[in-house]
């Protein structure tokens, strides 16, 4: 499929589910960290599994060649540090990149300001980029990229854990959101 | 009257396990075809590139994160910015669909009440300069770095729910 067409329909895919789940709305976005609303987590944790089992499936069918997939260096310290600050923006702007674009779409001139702000946040990297790029490869993990390979055990261990992880998360998060009312709906 | 649109309810959100079943779905298709996840930052990072051509040029060229970028004069040209471009219309089409277009500052009432413009910029601005840090957002990283079971992207979900935790706990809720 030509770079074009397969960026505009993945996209428009991506775009479609993220505002379905609701996920262009501020207030349920975070209700995830005020533990209100359990979407975020319900539907990552969804995703992610999905797609680890799906590809791990795909990879012994023959179908995938494991090789191939982009799976990102082990600079642990830099992912821990933009980790924690993309959180803090997430928290106190209502938004995480991806889905500012999609609060932006539905109207939202917060998401729209949220923007201009990862524009400025990408500048003023960029500006002091020589004094901090020490912080990009920081906490090197040598010994492997991913979980399976660190533990030397079958991915297929990992998924059986994230699978029970997700039923948790599923059972912790419909309590919690009685407890305090039910998730944020549409309008609100 | 013609405000029928404007009154017209907004349909419920989407059950979250149907919208992590279809995400995962859109998630699985995307290694598959492309080799790597989804993601959003790789286009603003090449988006401000992009700005730098035009507005500073030479600094722009001369700066050492983004020189590499405008080298060829085409910042954009990437299958992110595609996209990118599709996540919005697929967002503009969703949220048509459902009703779900409203033109408002929304999220006042946890973020910061009056100042909610500000929450929202130096909340940009923060998640912006972190994406930078670890080469990748919530999506890039977190959601495609998980799927491929990376210890970065463990650890980007790690610190990040964490900290998000810890910084809402700041911020009060207008009654």
């Amino acid at each position: 499929m030509g770079t074009i067409l397969s960026g505009i329909l993945i996209g428009a895919a991506f775009g479609f589910v993220l505002e379905r789940a609701g996920f262009g709305n501020p207030n349920k976005l975070t209700g995830q960290f005020r533990l209100t609303d359990w979407s975020v987590f319900k539907v990552m944790f969804t995703a992610i599994v999905f797609a680890a089992v799906g590809l791990m499936v795909l990879e012994k069918l023959g179908l995938v060649d494991a090789g191939s997939l982009f799976v990102p260096p082990a600079f642990l310290g830099a992912a821990a540090l933009g980790g924690a600050l993309v959180g803090a923006g997430f928290a106190i702007g209502g938004y995480c990149p991806g889905t500012s674009v999609v609060g932006l779409m539905s109207g939202r001139i917060d998401a729209g300001i949220f923007l201009v702000g990862l524009l400025l946040g990408t500048i003023l990297f960029a500006g002091i980029y020589p004094s901090i790029e020490v912080l990009t490869t920081l906490g090197e993990f040598a010994k492997a990229d991913s979980l399976p390979d660190a533990l030397s055990i079958s991915d297929l261990y990992i998924n059986i854990g994230m699978v029970i992880a997700a039923v948790g998360i599923f059972v912790l998060g419909s309590w919690m959101e009685k407890k305090f009312k039910g998730p944020v709906n549409s309008q609100v | 009257m013609d405000m029928q649109v404007e009154q017209r309810k907004p349909a419920p959100y989407m059950n979250p396990l149907l919208a992590g079943i279809l995400l995962g779905i859109v998630l699985l298709a995307t290694f598959v075809i492309t080799g790597h996840g989804l993601g959003a930052t790789g286009f603003t990072t090449r988006l401000t590139a992009w700005m730098g051509m035009y507005v500073a040029p030479v600094a722009t060229n001369a700066n050492d994160y983004l020189g590499g970028m405008v080298e060829d004069g085409k910042p954009l040209s990437a299958w992110i910015t595609w996209q990118v471009i599709g996540l919005a219309f697929g967002a503009l089409i969703s949220a048509s669909l459902a009703h779900r277009i409203q033109f408002k500052l929304d999220g006042a009432k946890f973020l910061g009440g009056s100042k909610r413009p500000w929450t929202a910029l130096i909340g940009g601005i923060l998640a912006g300069f972190g994406a930078r840090v670890a080469a990748g957002c919530t999506s890039g990283l977190g959601l495609s770095g998980a799927a491929v079971l990376s210890l970065a992207g463990f650890t980007f979900l790690g610190t990040f729910f964490a900290v998000g935790l810890l910084v809402s706990r700041f911020l009060k809720e207008e009654k």
